[in-house]
């Protein structure tokens, strides 16, 4: 059965990958169906997920293990069933306090980390000495990273207007952040075709190869 | 009653993570970690009503019999099953409500909750993020073409990252690690910078009450 149930799961993904690839076409039933399973698997993946790694291990078992030492996860688990009080509209207001928690948890340590981590080690890394004997290379590429990151910051200074000297600094910063854009495209658009790849190498040598053997089988 | 309070524990709770912050001793420390994992129970809560609001969503559409209300049949099924599976014969590491579901797992090859992850989930991510590739280059056709200086930046910088990443010889990899390495990474850093100060902006303008959106209309 289990050999069985591995050729079908072949074929299944075989079907999905296919009724997935048919919109390329145009719209249609397949695509459709294949489309809500992903979505009904991807929720109820994550539902499961949440429930056995984050609740269960943070919360339930805590509680039932040692319950006179974690009783103040009992906040906020009143907290987190307030959050579902978003479900009826009548009682949703009451989820503004879990919610007011988890914003201002993220504004605090928003401010201070992002203070330290974005702004104070990015722009210590930027100070660097440029020149670096006998790597001409090295040296204009360093050139073009503090042109770069100063000339950015200056084009998001939107409380002076763009114009004269000061257009001119942030109009260079804009070059670099398309450069910057154009990187990420190109990074992004390589992940993607190498997702595809990585189907075709499917198709290719697991499902091909499964159907070779089923019609060999069958004419053995 | 229904802001104030809000507006009160976003205030005091802001203020303390960021004090404990500039404090490293007790109690600020212990408050800090302690919200920190109270966070990440309500957050698993979050994900729990997203579930259940999709699920709600679709009980309407078909309730309603709204068009096409047949695809989320498929969706809501889709789903039970899915939770089904986890919960009655567990995942790779969990035990289930019926236990860690040998049987099933001998009979099928793996836990029917690891098995639709492998042969139905995982197919339908890869190839719903590969299609990409596809409206990745219809974008870049109509994107790409050069209008202006800065246009011709981005898709010279775009072609050359590209073929840096494929076989085409090592000079494109040699100016595509290049651009990575410098001119990408001085507007990245402009991006961080700026973006890091408007994150700090934010969070200041929440925990002292002046953004309230979060709490919505009423």
């Amino acid at each position: 059965m289990a050999g069985f149930m591995t050729v079908f799961g072949i074929w299944l993904g075989f079907f999905l990958t296919m009724a997935i690839y048919s919109f390329l076409y145009k719209d249609n039933p397949f695509y459709k169906v294949a489309e809500q399973i992903f979505i009904g698997l991807s929720a109820g993946y994550w539902f499961v997920y949440t429930i056995y790694n984050i609740l269960i291990p943070n919360l339930f078992n805590k509680l039932a293990e040692a319950p006179s030492k974690h009783y103040l996860l009992i906040i906020p688990g009143i907290l987190g069933l307030l959050m579902l009080t978003q479900l009826t509209p009548k009682s949703a207001w009451l989820s503004r306090y879990p919610i007011s928690l988890m914003i201002g948890t993220t504004a605090g340590i928003g401010m201070v980390r992002y203070l330290s981590s974005d702004v104070i080690k990015q722009a210590t890394a930027t100070m660097i000495n440029p020149f670096v004997a006998g790597d001409f290379w090295s040296t204009i590429g360093n050139l073009m990273l503090v042109t770069g990151t100063l000339t950015g910051i200056v084009y998001f200074f939107f409380s002076k207007k763009h114009e004269g000297v000061f257009g001119g600094v942030a109009k260079t910063g804009v070059y670099f952040l398309m450069i910057s854009f154009g990187a990420a495209f190109g990074y992004t658009a390589m992940a993607r075709i190498s997702l595809l790849i990585g189907r075709v190498m499917f198709l290719k040598d697991i499902w091909f190869v499964n159907l070779t053997e089923l019609i060999a089988k069958l004419f053995t | 009653m229904k802001r104030r309070i809000p507006l009160l524990i976003t205030f005091f709770v802001g203020i303390l993570v960021i004090l404990s912050e500039f404090i490293p001793h007790k109690p600020f420390g212990l408050l800090t970690s302690g919200l920190e994992d109270w966070f990440m129970i309500i957050a698993g809560f979050a994900i729990i009503l997203g579930n259940l609001n999709l699920l709600k969503m679709n009980a309407i559409k078909i309730k309603h019999k709204q068009e096409n209300w047949q695809y989320y049949v498929v969706a809501v099924s889709s789903f039970a099953i899915m939770i089904l599976a986890g919960f009655l014969w567990g995942t790779k590491d969990q035990a289930g409500l019926l236990g860690q579901g040998e049987a099933v797992a001998t009979f099928i090859g793996s836990k029917p909750f690891d098995w639709l992850f492998n042969n139905a989930y995982e197919h339908l991510a890869a190839t719903m993020f590969s299609i990409l590739a596809f409206f990745i280059a219809s974008a870049a056709y109509r994107s790409f073409v050069g209008r202006s200086p800065e246009s011709y930046l981005l898709l010279i910088a775009a072609i050359l990252v590209m073929l840096g990443n494929t076989g085409f010889g090592s000079i494109f990899s040699h100016i595509s690690a290049f651009i990575m390495k410098y001119p990408n990474t001085g507007g990245q850093r402009a991006i961080i910078i700026c973006a890091g100060l408007g994150v700090i902006g934010s969070s200041l303008r929440i925990i002292t009450g002046i953004e309230r959106s979060y709490l919505g209309g009423e």
